[in-house]
C-alpha cells in the first residue's frame, strides 16, 4: 500500500484530486484523464509510487476489457477495497487517478488500452496481467494488429517475468504474445472474429482449424490446453480441477460469460475462490453504461457498445430474438474518420427484423445494409429513432461516440 | 443486353493476406448490383494457398500490409494465373497493397519488389502516410463520374506511359497528389480502400459490364437512392465551409 508517499508525490496526488473535481464540477467528464495529467506532470514517477506495495492486475485486448476489469472488481472486493478505472480512462493518466482516488485500496484492477501495455507493466509491476484478444479496430489510427501482438510478445518478454499472464487460449495472436511467458493461465475464452489470424502470427503460414483446435503445420504454434473454460451451455464456469462454477450473470453474450471465466481465473490467483466470486459477477447490471436499461415512452433500451467488427458481431450474438434494433454509427476522431470496417461486419442476421439506423454515418449504414437486404429506416437521432420503433423492448448497438451521444440523452446512465 | 454468361464467377484473391479495410465489401457489392439485374453471382474467395482459378469472369484483390503483400506478390507471380487472366481481357479490379503489386515494381518493408507487371507504374513511398477521404474527377473516356473514397497509404505510384489515371484528383492524395488509380484494357486499380465500390456505383457497373460483355451504360437502372445520398454527403462532407 502506498502509505508513504514521498512529499512531492501526496503534493502532486493532492493537486490531480483536486483538478480532477474541478473538472466533474464543470461537467466535462469525470476528470480522471485532467486529473492524472496534472499530477503526473507534479511527479513524473506518480503512477509507480501509488502502485508500489499494491496488488495489480492489468486487463487488456481489443474488446471486453472494460466489463472483465468491472467482472475482476466485483471478485476482488470479496477481499479487500479494489482501486480501478471505472469510467474507462486507460491510459496511464487515468491509471494514475484510480490509484490516487483509493490510496487504501490493497488491490488495483486496471483496463489497459493495448498500446500502454508496456508502459504499465513497468511502472505498476503487475502480479497479474490478463490478455484478452486483438483485432482490428479504428484501423487508420492504430498500427497493425499482428505488429500490436509482436510488441506485446516482446514487452512481455523483458517486463513480465514475475508476473502470471492470463490469457485467451483460442486466439492465436494472443497465444503467441503470451507463450515468451512462463507462468500462463489458459482461458478458453473463444473467438467469434478469426479473420484477423487466419495466418501464423510466429511465421506466416496458414493455421489449420478443427473445431475449436487450431495450430500451425510449420512452426507448430498451437492451441495450449485451457485451464479455464465456459461450459457448452454457458450456464457455468469449469475451473483448472473442472468443478463447476454457475454463472447467473445479468449481461448478455457469449463474450461476456468469456469475461466472467477471465475474471475468476485471475480472482483465484488473488486467493479468492471461484465459488466466492462467481456469484458476485451477477451482481453486475452494467457497465459505464453499457448494457445499460433505460425507459423512454413505452420503450424499454438495452444499450451496447461495439467499436469495431468483433464487437458488432458479438453484439449480434446478444441481441434478443425478433426485438427491433436501432444502430447508430459515428466516425468522429476517437472513432476513426473511416468507416470502412462495417463490411468486415456480416449483418445477415438481421434480416427479417425492424431496423432503423441513426448517427452521423447512418447514411453508409444505409448503403451496407441495403448489399446485405436487410431492410431498415433511417433516422436524425436516437429521440426519432425510438419513435419508429413499437413500444416494447428495443435492442441499441452504437459505435463508440454514437454510445456516448445516446448515453447523454440518458443523463449518461451508468 | 447480352450476357456472356449464365453465372457470373468473380474470385476475390488471397482474403487472407490482403483484406484489411472491409475490403469484401466489393465483392458484396458487386454481387448485389448484378443480382438486382438477375445476373447470378458465383462468388469464389481464393487462399494465398490455393490455385488461382483461370477463366472467372472478374478478379478482386485488396489491400494490406507490407509483408502480406510481398508474399502475394510472389505467390501470384508463381501461379501466373492472373496475369494470364488480365492479358485475356477479364476483369481486374486491384486495391491499395492489391493495386501496387500489378504494377512493375512497389516498396514494403524498406525494399523494392517486383510486381506483376500487367499496370506499366511503379510505387515507393511517400514521405507522409496519406489518411483520409479523397476525392476527384473520373477521366472521362470510363464515364465514371466524380469519385469519392477513403485512402490510407504510404505509397506514391508514378504512372507510365501505357496506363491512364483512374481519376483527377480534388481532395486527398491519391497516386501521388495529383492523379489517383490507374486504368488499362479491363484492368482498374486504386487507393480508394476497401469497399470503393459501395460509395462509386458507376465504376462497379463498369466492372460488371465489362464482366458480361455489355456496352456500358447497358446495364439496367437500379435504384440507386442510398448510395447517391452516401456520395453526396460524402462529397458535401469536403466542401469548403
Ligand atoms: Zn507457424
Amino acid at each position: 500500500m502506498s502509505a508513504n508517499l514521498p512529499a512531492r508525490a501526496k503534493f502532486a496526488t493532492a493537486l490531480l484530486r483536486t483538478a480532477a473535481a474541478m473538472s466533474r464540477a464543470t461537467g466535462r467528464g469525470d476528470g480522471s484523464v485532467i486529473g492524472g495529467r496534472v499530477g503526473l506532470i507534479v511527479e513524473p514517477r506518480l503512477l509507480e509510487l501509488l502502485a508500489d506495495g499494491r496488488h495489480v492486475v492489468l486487463i487488456s485486448g481489443t474488446n471486453g476489457k472494460t466489463t472483465t476489469t468491472r467482472f475482476t472488481t466485483a471478485a476482488l472486493e470479496a477481499i479487500g477495497q479494489v482501486a480501478t478505472n471505472s469510467f474507462g480512462a486507460n491510459m496511464p493518466t487515468g491509471h494514475t487517478t484510480a490509484l490516487a482516488k483509493a490510496r487504501k485500496a490493497q488491490y488495483a484492477a486496471l483496463e489497459c488500452d493495448e498500446h500502454y501495455l508496456g508502459q504499465l507493466l513497468d511502472a505498476a509491476s503487475p502480479k497479474v496481467v490478463a490478455l484478452l484478444n486483438l483485432s482490428r479496430d479504428q484501423l487508420d489510427r492504430a498500427m497493425e494488429v499482428t505488429a500490436l501482438a509482436a510488441k506485446w510478445r516482446q514487452t512481455l518478454q523483458v517486463s513480465a517475468a514475475q508476473t502470471t499472464v492470463v490469457a485467451n487460449a483460442d486466439d492465436p495472436l494472443i497465444v503467441w504474445a503470451a507463450s515468451v511467458c512462463e507462468k500462463v493461465v489458459w482461458v478458453a475464452a473463444g473467438q467469434n472474429w478469426t479473420a484477423d489470424s487466419a495466418i501464423c502470427p510466429n511465421c506466416g503460414n496458414h493455421l489449420d482449424r478443427f473445431g475449436e483446435f487450431w495450430r500451425c503445420t510449420n512452426c507448430g504454434l498451437n492451441r495450449p490446453s485451457p485451464q479455464w473454460s465456459v461450459a457448452p451451455a454457458g450456464e457455468a464456469v469449469v475451473g483448472p480441477d473442472g468443478r463447476r462454477y454457475e454463472l447467473r450473470l445479468q449481461l448478455p453474450g457469449r463474450i461476456n460469460r468469456a469475461n466472467a471465466a477471465t475474471a475468476l481465473a485471475i480472482a483465484s490467483l488473488f486467493g479468492v475462490e471461484p465459488g466466492q466470486a462467481a456469484p458476485r459477477l451477477s451482481e453486475v447490471a452494467s457497465v459505464a453504461g453499457r448494457y445499460a436499461r433505460v425507459e423512454r415512452d413505452g420503450r424499454q433500451l438495452r444499450l451496447l457498445l461495439a467499436k469495431n467488427p468483433a464487437g458488432w458481431l458479438e453484439s449480434f450474438d446478444m441481441i434478443e430474438k425478433a426485438q427491433p434494433v436501432v444502430l447508430s454509427l459515428n466516425a468522429r476522431e476517437v472513432d476513426g474518420f473511416d468507416t470502412s470496417w462495417i463490411y468486415d461486419v456480416d449483418f445477415t442476421s438481421l434480416v427479417g427484423r425492424k431496423v432503423v439506423l441513426t448517427g452521423d454515418r447512418r447514411t453508409d449504414l444505409a448503403v451496407r445494409l441495403e448489399v446485405d437486404g436487410v431492410d431498415f429506416t433511417v433516422a436524425e437521432d436516437i429521440r426519432a429513432a425510438i419513435g419508429q420503433v413499437a413500444p416494447g423492448p428495443v435492442e441499441v448497438v452504437a459505435n463508440y461516440t454514437a454510445f456516448q451521444d445516446i448515453r447523454a440523452e440518458f443523463n449518461r446512465v451508468n | 443486353m447480352t450476357v456472356s454468361t449464365s453465372t457470373l464467377r468473380i474470385v476475390w484473391l488471397y482474403p487472407d493476406l490482403l483484406s484489411t479495410y472491409g475490403d469484401r465489401g466489393n465483392l458484396l457489392v458487386l454481387a448485389h448490383r448484378a443480382r438486382a439485374r438477375g445476373i447470378d453471382v458465383e462468388p469464389m474467395q481464393v487462399r494465398s494457398d490455393q490455385h488461382v482459378p483461370h477463366g472467372a469472369d472478374m478478379y478482386l484483390i485488396g489491400g494490406g500490409e507490407d509483408g502480406p503483400q510481398a508474399v502475394a506478390a510472389e505467390r501470384l507471380i508463381d501461379d501466373g494465373a492472373l496475369a494470364k487472366a488480365a492479358e485475356d481481357g477479364r476483369p481486374v479490379f486491384a486495391v491499395c497493397a492489391g493495386y501496387q503489386l500489378l504494377g512493375e515494381s512497389f516498396y514494403a518493408n524498406g525494399r523494392c519488389y517486383a510486381g506483376l507487371g500487367i499496370l506499366d507504374l511503379r510505387s515507393d513511398r511517400g514521405e507522409s502516410r496519406a489518411v483520409g477521404e479523397i476525392a476527384g474527377e473520373g477521366i472521362p473516356a470510363l464515364g465514371i463520374g466524380p469519385i469519392t473514397g477513403f485512402e490510407n497509404h504510404g505509397g506514391r505510384t508514378h504512372l507510365g506511359e501505357a496506363v491512364q489515371p483512374l481519376a483527377h484528383v480534388s481532395a486527398g492524395i491519391g497516386n501521388e497528389g495529383v492523379t489517383e488509380g490507374a486504368w488499362a484494357g479491363h484492368v482498374i486499380g486504386t487507393y480508394m480502400h476497401g469497399p470503393a465500390l459501395a460509395r462509386n456505383p458507376r465504376l462497379a457497373d463498369l466492372l460488371l459490364s465489362w464482366a458480361v460483355g455489355a456496352a456500358p451504360g447497358a446495364l439496367p437502372p437500379i435504384d440507386e437512392t442510398w448510395p447517391e445520398r452516401l456520395r453526396a454527403e460524402r462529397f458535401a462532407a469536403l466542401a469548403p465551409e
